[in-house]
């Protein structure tokens, strides 16, 4: 069967279309998500994109959080379905409590694009299942409000319990508290990072690699990651 | 109508970004002074002013410092450091 992935758009969302190109190009169906509705539309998976959603007024992502369908979000999320918080998505899903910690302004204030390495951490996740711990990869990251927080308590059982997903490589382009760039839940089923993986798909258009300029697919395996996910269910 | 005043600060012991980048401006615009800028460090925050239409009853404060804590501020990164409901008992 073909699995269907819902992408949700919000007032600002950038990129919505990107996801669910590559939620095709993973080999499922993407399903247009609404904010202002409390229908998921019957989907088995959920990505949050990336972008400006309400101008990241109040707090990035902090608006958004409270829209209608989050209720619908945080339910599903509760039940184990596999959702994906990218950027702008990630910083909702803190502001929904879904994930721990916070995120704020870059620490050198300035917005960041750059082809970003990775490494894997958490390779047991909904999202990272094709990945292995431990492997390095490239993602492009842009954001101006990047900067993992938590206090001490919560850093140290983030990191107690393996809830660390990604962990950026070479220099921290933001600040975050131990290079850290994406978490997971206790169970493993919500993911969110600051890098766009939606962005790494397709060859040609994905980020510069050591074998060609703009090669990189490894955000891919993020999507296959999902669907493997769902076909064990 | 009466307005309520809400207050939140970055958390103390967080990097406040904008406060830092405001110092080092501080600093650099008066570098040519002996005394420098006379100000060692600037945190900014927010002020929310919330108008309402009827009196403030006890029940509508307990609302707002509700609204404060769950949606003006977030509690891992800020603290809501006073809320003025325009009378003494605030």
């Amino acid at each position: 069967m073909t699995f269907r992935i819902g992408v949700v758009t919000f007032p600002g969302s950038l990129d919505e279309r990107d996801a669910q190109r590559a939620i095709r190009l993973a080999g499922a169906e993407a399903v247009e998500l609404w904010h202002g509705e409390h229908d998921l539309k019957g989907v088995d998976a959920i990505v949050l994109p990336g972008g400006f959603s309400y101008g990241d007024y109040l707090r990035a992502g902090a608006i958004a959080a409270v829209s209608p369908i989050m209720s619908e979000v945080i339910d599903a999320a509760g039940t184990g379905m596999p959702v994906l918080g990218i950027c702008n998505g990630f910083q909702m899903l803190v502001e929904a409590h879904l994930l721990p910690g916070g995120l704020i302004r870059n620490a050198h204030q300035q917005f960041i694009r750059r082809d970003q390495g990775l490494r894997v951490e958490n390779a047991d996740t909904a999202w990272t299942n094709e990945f292995a711990t431990g492997d390095e990869i490239i993602i492009p990251l842009k954001n101006g409000d990047g900067g993992y927080i938590a206090d001490a308590e919560t850093l140290k059982r983030v990191e107690g319990e393996g809830r660390v997903a990604f962990r950026y490589t070479g220099l921290n382009p933001n600040g975050s508290l131990n290079d850290i760039a994406g978490l997971t839940n206790e169970r493993g089923n919500v993911v969110g990072l600051m890098p766009h993986p939606e962005h790494a798909v397709e060859a040609g258009f994905g980020p510069d690699t050591e074998v060609a300029m703009r090669s990189g697919v490894d955000g891919l395996r993020f999507f296959t990651s999902a669907l493997r996910a769902l076909a064990a269910v | 109508m009466p307005t309520i005043v809400v207050d939140v600060m970055p958390k103390a012991e967080l990097l406040d970004p904008q406060g830092k980048a405001v110092t080092g401006a501080l600093n650099r615009l008066s570098s040519s002074r002996e005394s420098g800028s006379g100000i060692s460090e600037v945190r900014i925050g927010k002020r929310f002013e919330l108008t309402v239409e009827g009196p403030v009853t006890e029940e509508l404060r307990e609302r707002v410092r509700e609204i404060a804590a769950d949606i003006l501020s977030n509690s891992v990164i800020e603290d809501v450091v006073n809320i003025d409901f325009g009378d003494d008992a605030s």
